[in-house]
């Protein structure tokens, strides 16, 4: 009797339920308790981009791949554009926190000069993204190169390059950024690190241009003029080594100086590398950095009281090109942020 | 023979002195090789300086000269860059900083806004229309097949920059314009007296709009060295001190800002001056910061040197001298 149950009920109907079981897995599968609220968190919030300025690689790699996911997250984006004027930066700035938008993304021009805005910023309970460039003031994320890591690496380098014996001399110069960025202040500190352990290294130059490539290439100009044998320059931006770049081979001695800089590692950081330009070009992956800034993002609004009191520091993983690194892929275009 | 202590004398002789002083006490500092690059590095200066001088003897002054220069050629590279034939693409350039001198001329002369206010509102529209409507980027990188250009900011001839062979050009150019010429003459003219030259029967208006395409044309010209001594233009110079700095070798050289005063020798006396302290204050690596103070002293003192041996006249002093 037993078995004839066994046999005869139970086992068509478990069959029955495993099928049931199949086709239920394979018409609906099982939702996701977190995608809803997840994805309802960031209807209607507000995210504002506050950058020296648009218009040049790393302000346009970042705000193109946060725009992306504003449009995909259905969230509202919208960019202030202060044409590198820091009054009107600190101006848009003071706008924004009347405006309460839920997160201000800020590229700081130098340290001190939105230090006080950000701080009023934060206290009317607006989240702060700072990106590649710091102020003093220590806000919940900061996105971005480790300056100082990437002057000691950059003095690495050249010590390297210039270690007596190895070059025409041990003569090496530097060109700054504009002296109170972020950028500058604090590479110089890591190449001090460096270089107050090599005596034997001697700079000769340290100046600063502005950011400018004009202004660089004067100065390099005077530099190699006075000091024909120099054998290494430190410069703090590829965008503006383009003329620092131009000197030396205008000099003759393209291959000769060893040029090392540093920058978002854009198509023309590439290009120079592999025409001679630059020797080295540290990159601090604006892609990379975009991805950071837009998790940092998500994770703000997805819990904003839970992340209030974060501080949290992305430092980008850097990588030094060479030559021998340039291959396609290796440098970002603007289309190939999104492929 | 008693000679005048004007300006332009004490200028030059301030940056003789500077150059004796530098060349005694830094041991790279007079060789043929620094004094070309201290030229050099000035030369641009010194043409835009050229370009302006044009206008301010005219009782003008364009502010519009740095905006002109960047947009115009980064508007230029960007063209090549997509395609567009060189030639074609200079003609373009060309062409933009004439239409840009010609409005900026028409609402000097026949509207008659003073050119203090024309030309700071035409500069702050050339930028913002160049930046809004004609370029994506605000660095402009030179396109690789604009080669034969590249000579004018990285060529040679026997040995000299071919920067400094242009300001020479330039030089010989505007000097024989305001000597010789018949419109050069009518600047200088209606510089020293409007309704006095208008009266004799000179063309004043048409001179006027002539000024300042002259000095887009110049503009134009010193955008191209400098762009292709760095391969790439950059538009942020027009937020730069470049325009002051512009003045500053105009006006530090004696071209008086109230017009009718002066020629090319001033500009170059001027330009001569910075280039000095530019090139003796980056060899002794003085600070940046500090250079612009040195910059701003000496400024003064030439300064307050002429206000003492030629005292404000007040025969002659216009209302409107700056």
């Amino acid at each position: 009797m037993r078995s004839r149950v066994w046999f005869g009920r139970v086992l068509p109907a478990l069959f029955g339920i495993t099928l049931l079981a199949f086709g239920v897995a394979r018409a609906d599968g099982i939702d996701d308790p977190l995608r809803a609220p997840t994805l309802n968190a960031f209807k209607g919030k507000t995210v504002a981009f506050l950058p020296l300025s648009m218009g040049f690689d790393l302000t346009e790699g970042w705000g193109a791949m946060m725009k992306h996911q504003a449009d995909e997250l259905g969230y509202k984006f919208e960019i202030r554009d202060p044409n590198w004027n820091t009054d009107a930066g600190a101006q848009a700035l003071t706008q924004l926190i009347s405006e309460k938008p839920d997160i201000i993304v800020v590229h700081n021009p130098d340290v001190q000069s939105y230090a006080r805005l950000l701080k009023k910023a934060e206290a009317a309970g607006i989240a702060i993204i700072q990106v590649n460039m710091k102020s003093a003031t220590p806000t919940q994320y900061y996105v971005g190169a480790d300056w100082i890591g990437l002057g000691e690496r950059a003095a690495n380098e050249v010590v390297k390059a210039c270690a007596p014996g190895k070059g025409p001399s041990t003569k090496i110069a530097i060109v700054q950024g504009a002296l109170t960025a972020a950028a500058s202040i604090y590479q110089i500190k890591g190449v001090d690190n460096v270089l107050s352990k090599h005596p034997e290294i001697k700079v000769v130059s340290n100046q600063a241009a502005d950011w400018d490539a004009s202004k660089a290439r004067a100065v390099t100009q005077t530099v190699l003029q006075q000091n024909p044998d120099l054998c290494g320059i430190i410069g703090f931006w590829d965008g503006q080594d383009t003329g620092t770049g131009a000197a030396i081979r205008e000099a003759g001695k393209t291959g000769k100086v060893f040029l090392i800089t540093s920058g978002g590692g854009a198509k023309s950081a590439c290009e120079n590398l592999e025409n001679g330009t630059f020797s080295a070009d540290t990159s601090y992956d604006v892609p990379g950095q975009g991805r950071d800034i837009n998790s940092a993002i998500r994770a703000i609004l997805e819990d904003k009281a839970a992340t209030k009191d974060l501080r949290v520091v992305l430092y980008t993983p850097l990588r030094v090109l060479t030559k021998a690194d340039v291959k396609p892929g290796a440098c970002w275009t603007p289309q190939s942020l999104f492929e | 023979m008693k000679i005048a202590l004007t300006q332009e004398r004490i200028v030059f002789a301030l940056a003789v002195l500077l150059f004796a002083g530098f060349a005694i006490v830094l041991p790279n500092f007079l060789t043929a090789g620094n004094v070309l690059t201290l030229i050099r590095g000035v030369s641009v200066l010194g043409i835009l300086g050229l370009g302006m001088a044009v206008v301010v003897i005219g009782r003008g002054i364009d502010l519009s000269i740095v905006a002109n220069m960047a947009i115009s050629v980064a508007w230029t590279l960007d063209m090549a860059d997509r395609g567009v034939p060189l030639g074609v693409a200079l003609s373009l350039g060309f062409g933009f900083v004439v239409l840009m001198g010609l409005i900026t001329g028409f609402l000097v002369a026949y509207v008659e806004i003073p050119p203090l206010f024309a030309t700071l509102a035409m500069g702050a529209f050339i930028y913002g229309f160049g930046r809004a409507a004609l370029l994506s980027q605000d660095v402009i990188q030179m396109p690789a097949h604009a080669g034969i250009l590249n000579l004018a900011g990285t060529g040679h001839v026997l040995g000299v920059p071919m920067p400094i062979i242009l300001l020479a050009v330039a030089s010989l150019l505007a000097f024989l314009f305001l000597r010789y010429t018949r419109p050069g003459r009518t600047i200088y003219g209606f510089g020293d007296n409007l309704q006095a030259a208008r009266i004799t029967g000179l063309s004043v208006r048409p001179m006027q709009v002539a000024q300042y395409v002259i000095s887009g044309i110049v503009a134009f010209a010193a955008g191209i060295i400098t762009a292709t001594a760095v391969e790439s233009m950059n538009t942020r110079i027009v937020n730069g001190t470049l325009i002051y700095d512009v003045i500053l070798v105009v006006v530090l050289g004696g071209v008086g800002l109230s017009g009718g005063k002066g020629g090319v020798r001033n500009v170059l006396v001027g330009t001569l001056l910075i280039g000095v302290l530019l090139n003796g204050m980056t060899i002794m690596d003085v600070q940046y910061t500090v250079q612009n103070v040195v910059k701003s002293l000496i400024l003064l003192v030439a300064i307050v040197v002429d206000s003492l041996v030629n005292p404000r006249d007040e025969q002659t002093a216009q209302q409107g001298d700056i």
